[in-house]
Parts: C-alpha cells; sequence; structure tokens
C-alpha cells in the first residue's frame, strides 16, 4: 500500500495534476453554484476536454470538478435556497435559514470548514479502508439495498418534516410516481406517458429539482411579498454577517464532523447510496444526538444542522469512489458519468484496478486531499464576494433564477415540453409549499425511485415473488428494524408532546 | 371560510392515487411477463396503494395543527404575471431563438415584477444574455438553435 500511495503522490503532485485540480475545483464551485447546472452537467462538459489528456490527470480533473460542485451547490442551497444536487438539499436547511438571519457568511464559512474536514477525513479513511471496504460493499444484496433505501425514505419523512410525518410520506410517494414515468428498465415498456413522446426516457432529475426548489422558491418569494412575515426575513438577507466561527459554534462543530464523516463515508462506499442518503441520514442523526435545546433549532438555523450534511455529503463523495474504482459500480449519479468516461480512457474498473493500474487508483484518492485543500483556500477567501449574490435586489433576482433555471432545461433537452413541464410542476410545488408539504422527500423519493425498483425487482425474483426476503438476511432485517424503530420513535415522540401540549 | 385546505389537497391526492392505480392495472405487459413475480406494473400498483393508504389517513385522521395561509397578502397577480410569461417563453424559444426569448423574458420580468430602471434592465437582459450564450455555445460548444440570430447572420 505504501508504494501505491506514493506512486499516487508521485502523479498527483505534478505540476499538470495540481493545475488541474484547482481548474477542477474553481470551475466547478462556479457551475455548482448555478442552480440547475450540478456537478453531474459539469463533469460531462468536461468529458471531450479530458480525452486529451491521460486517464490519471483526466480523472483528477472530474474529481476537482466533482468537489468543486458540490460546494458550490452547497453555495446556492445557503443563499438560495435552489440546491442544484440533491447531496446539498439538506444543507438548505438550517444554511438558508441561518442566511435570512443575516449569518450568511458564517454559514458558508461553516460550510466550507465542515466541507474541508468531511473530505479531509474521509480521504484518511479512504485511504486506509479502500481494500476491504470493497468487501464490504460487495456483502451488500439487493434485499439490503431496498431495505437501506426504505430507510433513507423514512428517515427523510421523519426528520424533515416537523412533525407532518404523513404529508412527508405522502411526498415520497408523490416523488416515486414521478420516478415511474417512462420507459421500464428491463423491459422497456413505457409507463404513464400517455402516448407522449416527451416523456418516453422519464422526467428529468435536474428537472424535478429545478422545478421544487428553484423556480417554486422564486414563486414563492413574488407569492409572499406582502406577506409581513416573509418581509421581514428579505431584509435581513440583505446583510452578510461575519465569516468567523466564534469558539462555541467551534466546539459544536468538532463533536458532529468526526461522526458525520463516517455516516457519510461509509453510506457513500455502498453504490448506488452516495451523499443524498448520506447527508439525510447524517442530518437526521445529529438531530437525534443533540440536547432538546439544539433540537429545536434544527430547521432554524442550527451549527449541527448544517455542519453535519455538509460534512456527509463530502465525505461520501470520497466514498462514491470506492465502488466505482473497486467494483466498477458507480456510487452516485455522478460517479456514474466518471465511470463512462474511464471506460472511454480504456480502463476497465474493478477490483484489479488498483493492481493493474495504481497509478489511477491512488492518484485520484491523494488528488483527492489535494482537492480539499484547494477548495478551502480558494472558497474561503471568496465569501464575501460570492455571498453578495445576496445583495442583488429580488426584482433582479428572481427573474435570473427562472432563468438559470429554465436555461438548465432548455440546454439538456432543447425541447418546450420540458419548459411546460418544468412550469407545471413548479406551480404545483408552490402550492403545495404553502401549506408546509415538505420538498425534501419528494427529491429524494425521485431519486432513488429507479434504483428502489430494481432492487425490489431482483429481490422478488430471487426469493420466487415471497416477501421473505425483507427478513431472511440478517443484515437486511437490522434496516428493516431501524426503520420500524425510527417510526415508532417518531410516533411516540409525535404523541408524547401532544400529550404534553 | 372554515374548509382545511390540507384536507382538501389529501383528498386530491388520494384521488391522484386511485388515478395512478388504475393507470398502473392497465400497463400492457408482455405475455409471458404476466405472472411473473415482478414485472413493469408491480412497483407502480404498490406506489398506488401507498399513495391510497398515506392520503386517506390524512384525510381520516384529526388535524391538530390547521396551517393558515392568509391569502389578502399573497401577490398571485404578479406571480400569475410571471408563470404566463415563462409559458410564453416555452411556446416561443424554438421557433424565434434562445437570444430574443430569453433577453425578452428576462426583460418583461423586471418589469411586471416593478423596476423601472430602464438601463439597468436592459443591461441584465440583451447583452447578459449575449454573454451567457458566448459561454454556453462559444466557449462550451453547447449548441442553442436561434433562427433569429440565422436570420440577421450573426449566427452561422
Amino acid at each position: 500500500m505504501i508504494e501505491g500511495i506514493l506512486i499516487g503522490l508521485t502523479t498527483a503532485l505534478t505540476l499538470q495534476n495540481i493545475l488541474m485540480v484547482m481548474v477542477g475545483c474553481f470551475f466547478g464551485t462556479i457551475i455548482g453554484m448555478l442552480p440547475g447546472l450540478g456537478p453531474m452537467t459539469a463533469i460531462a462538459l468536461m468529458i471531450p476536454i479530458t480525452y486529451g489528456f491521460d486517464p490519471a490527470t483526466g480523472l483528477i480533473l472530474m474529481a476537482g470538478v466533482y468537489y468543486g460542485a458540490v460546494f458550490g451547490g452547497s453555495t446556492s442551497s445557503i443563499l438560495l435556497n435552489a440546491p442544484g444536487v440533491p447531496g446539498t438539499v439538506a444543507t438548505s436547511f438550517d444554511g438558508y435559514p441561518m442566511a435570512q438571519q443575516g449569518k450568511a457568511g458564517k454559514a458558508l464559512a461553516i460550510a466550507a470548514w465542515s466541507s474541508f474536514a468531511g473530505g479531509t477525513l474521509s480521504a484518511i479513511y479512504l485511504l486506509f479502508m479502500a481494500p476491504s471496504l470493497s468487501k464490504v460493499s460487495l456483502s451488500f444484496r439487493s434485499p439490503d439495498y431496498f431495505a437501506l433505501m426504505i430507510l433513507g425514505l423514512t428517515a427523510i419523512a421523519a426528520f424533515s418534516s416537523k412533525g407532518q410525518f404523513l404529508k412527508a410520506m405522502m411526498m415520497v410517494v408523490l416523488g416515486l410516481m414521478l420516478a415511474s414515468v417512462g420507459q421500464d428498465s428491463l423491459s422497456d415498456i413505457t409507463r404513464f406517458t400517455f402516448n407522449n413522446m416527451n416523456l418516453t426516457d422519464g422526467i428529468s432529475f435536474v428537472l424535478v429539482v429545478m422545478a421544487t426548489f428553484a423556480m417554486s422558491e422564486a414563486l414563492t418569494i413574488i407569492l409572499k411579498r406582502n406577506d409581513p412575515t416573509s418581509a421581514a426575513k428579505q431584509v435581513s438577507l440583505t446583510e452578510l454577517g461575519s465569516i468567523k466561527i466564534n469558539k462555541e459554534e467551534r466546539t459544536k462543530m468538532y463533536k458532529t464532523i468526526p461522526r458525520s464523516s463516517i455516516i457519510g463515508f461509509l453510506i457513500g462506499v455502498l453504490p448506488g447510496a452516495g451523499a443524498t442518503i448520506a447527508s439525510f441520514l447524517a442530518y437526521g442523526m445529529e438531530r437525534n444526538v443533540v440536547n432538546d435545546e439544539e433540537k429545536e433549532k434544527f430547521g432554524k438555523g442550527s451549527i449541527n444542522g448544517l455542519s453535519a450534511p455538509e460534512t456527509a455529503n463530502n465525505a461520501a463523495c470520497s466514498g462514491s469512489f470506492v465502488p466505482m474504482l473497486t467494483l466498477g459500480i458507480p456510487g452516485s449519479g455522478t460517479t456514474a458519468v466518471m465511470l463512462g468516461a474511464l471506460l472511454g480512457f480504456g480502463v476497465q474498473p474493478g477490483p484489479r484496478l488498483y493492481m493493474t493500474n495504481p497509478e489511477i487508483f491512488w492518484s485520484i484518492i491523494m488528488s483527492m486531499y489535494i482537492g480539499m485543500v484547494i477548495l478551502l483556500i480558494l472558497n474561503l477567501p471568496l465569501i464575501p464576494y460570492i455571498a453578495r449574490i445576496l445583495a442583488v435586489p429580488k426584482n433582479y433576482l428572481i427573474p435570473l433564477i427562472l432563468f438559470f433555471s429554465v436555461t438548465g432545461i432548455y440546454v439538456m433537452s432543447f425541447n418546450n415540453f420540458d419548459i411546460y413541464l418544468m412550469i407545471g410542476i413548479a406551480v404545483v410545488a408552490t402550492f403545495l409549499r404553502l401549506y408546509d408539504f415538505p420538498m425534501p422527500p419528494l427529491i429524494l423519493a425521485f431519486v432513488l425511485g429507479g434504483l428502489m425498483e430494481e432492487n425490489l425487482r431482483r429481490s422478488l425474483l430471487l426469493s420466487n415473488g415471497s416477501w421473505e426476503f425483507l427478513w431472511d438476511r440478517a443484515l437486511t432485517a437490522c434496516i428493516l428494524l431501524t426503520t420500524i424503530l425510527i417510526v415508532i420513535w417518531h410516533v411516540y415522540k409525535t404523541m408524547f408532546k401532544k400529550t404534553n401540549n | 371560510m372554515n374548509i382545511n385546505t390540507t384536507k382538501i389537497i389529501s383528498l386530491l391526492f388520494f384521488i391522484f392515487s386511485a388515478f395512478y392505480l388504475y393507470t398502473a392495472y392497465q400497463i400492457q405487459v408482455f405475455a409471458f411477463d404476466e405472472n411473473a413475480p415482478f414485472n413493469a406494473r408491480t412497483f407502480p400498483i404498490y406506489l398506488g396503494y401507498a399513495g391510497l393508504f398515506f392520503s386517506g389517513l390524512k384525510v381520516v385522521l384529526p388535524e391538530p395543527n390547521t396551517i393558515k395561509v392568509d391569502h389578502k397578502n399573497l401577490e398571485y397577480k404578479k406571480t400569475v404575471i410571471l408563470i404566463v410569461i415563462a409559458i410564453i417563453y416555452g411556446a416561443t424559444i424554438l421557433k424565434v431563438g434562445y437570444f430574443l426569448t430569453t433577453s425578452l423574458f428576462l426583460f418583461s420580468s423586471y418589469y411586471f415584477l416593478g423596476e423601472r430602471r430602464w438601463v439597468l434592465m436592459f443591461l441584465l437582459s440583451f447583452p447578459f444574455v449575449a454573454a451567457f450564450m458566448y459561454l454556453l455555445h462559444g466557449i462550451l460548444d453547447i449548441y442553442l438553435r436561434d433562427p433569429f440570430l440565422q436570420s440577421i447572420g450573426v449566427m452561422g
């Protein structure tokens, strides 16, 4: 392994590769900040450029873009409540309220430090645990994945719904229903398309996230313009606030970061789980472990609530490279794009990658840490400038949010049907948000819908249609038991609270 | 008005789930797949029932914390105008092209939101879109069809 690390360091620390990480991080941050243009778009745009380099350099550049875009996505989550990627949705739960309270600078600084710490810790985990972690990934089977997804969806419904569990579950089901539109992945049979060709490939993730977050946020701001409570929030939005983190806040982060980085990394390692589940689970877990006083602050600008998902999503980014590099199974949509690029280079990912191409395997791992350092150096000094987005008057900001959302969709599909669909979903989402129907569960369900069906299909086919697969394996049963405990605990808490009231 | 809107939304979701479930049962599967443990309609059917279950519970169970929205304070007019502008944008973008429609979309949105600083409005629409279009089309090589710019000879 030492030899591998040295090979990785030698490759990653060449002038060209350091430059690639810097360019990637900077480009990724800018792209990730724009609602609608997430890491997937950024990496996809990079693929033709990377073919001009050797595979290690190409992948280092893409890894830099990935990290930059995830951080950029957090920025738009905090400042605009418009996450460009699902992995940063949980960041907006507490990041956006902090920005509304005039602490945008502090929220961005906490996000930057948490991302750095999460990324750094996970790079260390990856360095020492990559070989054995591939074995853990291999032990997961379809029933376990299915159970894990149920756990993720239940957790988000329980923890993000502010006591409105049923509303959140309705949103989960709606997200899964939206994901079921289009061709069935195995049989190619079209479902819920109503003979409309534009729906054959399903509804794009970017479309749904832009409609339910960016566009619906813009419409909500206009709708509530004269609302005295939201008007007060908007005035405070113009205040940037200090980027300094005081001792008390640092103490909170010291506790949150290690546990969230472990959750993030472990979830990231599981193929298909990725940064989204990691950030939601870390957020949910953090809310459970803090004291009651701190728990009350969740959703209203909690330091722990912001630090946990930020640490976890960056840790998961590193973790998601493990199944991609060692198994050839992408851990997220973004690593799926990178896998395509890897195959384009003629490199076959799999358990033998770090024996046949050690310079690729280890240089990516080493460049992750270098990327984290560069990201911090780049982003911390830039925070005051990045946060100036807040100073843009609403009369300009709202049309610009709409512009980036619509353009993001248009450049992906070049048809106007997607624009109409996006407007339709945004109008419904705006109405639902008025009545406190949470959108994050819908997004997570939409992302997981396809994978969930796929794993349920495999599980049911393997067990000849019997649902016994849910308790046949100890691992599956444990995950499901955790899910049941979350529901029982949530119901108990709600009932206990009502009785007390 | 004493109607609980959350319950109405839940009821609408219940009806939607029933329609979804009906459509799920209508999905045509291959004959050999008809009695398979899992086919293209299995998952949607489960989803339909889940939708009926959760929305049904929401309709039936008592609502302790009713959410009240003060409709008098909501800016429906400007919101609807912006939605209409976005629909018009969608309807014209393919025929007219990206540059002109996007610029007009931005300019009219600023105007209807109450902005009257004409120079700033102009700068943040036409030149802004031109610069963004250059970034996409010229630098990132993303092709943007634009009949308007082609007709005046700016684009090849």
